[in-house]
């Protein structure tokens, strides 16, 4: 793999995180993070769409007309979206109905359609498909770190496995409700990342 | 880069097969899929209506088969006349859709106003028989109707008197987590059971309160209230009473009860 591949794969991880850098796909990241497992599943779910839609739009990239290009994007990854939620419905029935809408909102997830107009339209599929993943998994571990946080300090569990004894149950964890909405998210998502730059000063926009 | 300049007629063309490729792949996935989808909500139905009769735990680790072996044993489900409360030996259960039933203008009809703004009632209805034996043991209503943001969906189980509450379970709804959400805690839908729905005079009458209520043997018509969702318990109160009214499943029950003294 050569440098320029890696960059695409790895990039998004800190570097040019969607979420932290980019701020892209806040929506989702607030809605399904109040557990890790639909967590996990939303992630999954994403890196396959933004793959499959970042390789798709690269190899008719050479033959869409500049024109219809941005409609031609939305209908690949409507039907990619589409694909996702009927696999999902048919094989984690349980994890679909907790997602319930966002899976069908990753079609609106700014992290997939920017990607294809950003790099899919001027990179060649391997590498696009690398950049899907890497923008993905950028997501994905800005979620999963969310969610950890979100279900352990929120409900006492992980996994849906309790972990603290709650107060309510007669253990000792009295579960802080505040994690469980959504704004809670936001708190996560703003420390994330002010680490990250505090991390990387390079993100640090110039005054 | 696409180039700027392609004819009409490419650009056209290619929109079209784009479209053709892209609807092919989405509805080869949604019809190989269907058969395993609606066998998913076959079985959630059954587990969900096993959940609110007390005879599964909600996050139990049963398999698709046990579930399908328990609910073919124990439950006899039944299709209604709502107003007349007459049991409809004529529709098949399994393909009756209740939730349709009640949007299609042709099967429902407009309901009164009530405080669980529920819009509009099915003229059938789903009843699920819980049998021991030959005889009913318990008696489960599908209900909804308006929380505070969203419509809550569940079962009411009652034993064979139609009034002593077996079980109740939300299985669906969009509440805040953690406060009108606990609609869902398996700790609140125990202290349902044992209190009466009805009272004396078979008016309905049991209610969710602020705060803790007693015994239900002391105080059997009143459920403790969750903190801080006054109103998606009141949501509850109302959704409940409605569907045990005879603009619900009242006739149905008052029907039932009078078979069983006969018999």
């Amino acid at each position: 793999m050569n440098r320029k591949s890696r960059e695409a794969l790895l990039d998004p991880f800190f570097n040019n995180n969607p979420i932290a850098a980019q701020v892209l796909g806040i929506c989702s990241a607030l809605a399904v993070t109040t557990q890790m497992i639909p967590s996990v599943v939303m992630c999954a779910a994403l890196i396959a769409v933004t793959a499959l839609s970042n390789v798709s739009v690269s190899m008719i990239r050479n033959y869409v007309p500049a024109s219809i290009r941005i409609i031609v994007q939305l209908t690949i990854i409507a039907s990619l979206v589409i694909i996702t939620d009927q696999i999902l419905k048919a094989f984690l029935f349980d994890v679909s109905k907790q997602l319930s809408v966002f899976v069908g909102l990753i079609i609106t997830n700014c992290i997939v359609m920017g990607r294809a107009e950003a790099f899919a339209m001027q990179n060649g599929p391997w590498r696009s498909f690398l950049d899907g993943i890497g923008n993905g998994a950028g997501y994905s571990l800005v979620l999963i770190v969310v969610g950890f946080f979100r279900e352990l300090l929120g409900a006492g569990r992980l996994f849906g496995v309790q972990v603290f004894e709650l107060a309510g149950e007669g253990g000792w964890y009295v579960p802080n409700g505040l994690l469980v909405l959504a704004p809670s998210a936001f708190f996560i998502i703003g420390l994330f990342i002010w680490g990250l730059r505090a991390w990387k000063p390079l993100l640090v926009e110039e005054d | 880069m696409s180039k700027a300049n392609y004819s009409t007629k490419y650009t056209i063309g290619f929109a079209a097969a784009v479209c053709i490729v892209c609807s092919i792949l989405v509805s080869t996935s949604a019809v190989t899929l269907r058969d395993r989808q609606e066998a998913n909500k076959k079985l959630d139905r059954q587990k969900n209506v096993l959940v609110a009769t007390g005879l599964i735990e909600p996050e139990g680790d049963l398999s698709r088969k046990q579930i399908t072996d328990l609910y073919e044993e124990k439950i006899r489900p039944l299709v209604v006349d709502m107003k007349t409360g007459e049991v409809k030996e004529d529709i098949d259960p399994a393909q009756f859709d209740q939730r349709f039933a009640m949007k299609n203008e042709a099967t429902s009809r407009r309901a009164p106003e009530n405080p669980a703004k529920v819009q509009r009632v099915p003229n059938h209805g789903l009843v699920y028989q819980v049998m021991d034996g030959d005889g009913v043991k318990m008696i489960v209503l599908p209900v909804q109707g308006m929380g505070l943001w969203s419509t809550l969906y569940g079962y009411l189980a009652l034993e064979a008197d139609t009034t002593t509450i077996a079980g109740i379970a939300f299985y669906e709804h969009g509440e805040t987590p953690g406060l009108g959400g606990e609609i869902e805690s398996p700790g609140w839908q125990a202290k349902w059971i044992g209190r009466k729905a009805f009272d004396e005079d078979w008016e309905p009458r049991i209610r969710v309160i602020k705060g803790e209520a007693g015994e239900p043997d002391e105080d059997p018509y009143q459920v403790d209230g969750l903190t801080g969702a006054t109103l998606t318990a009141n949501g509850v109160t109302e959704l409940v009473r409605f569907w045990i009214s005879d603009e619900g499943y009242g006739r149905y029950l008052a029907k039932f009860r009078e078979q069983e003294r006969g018999s």
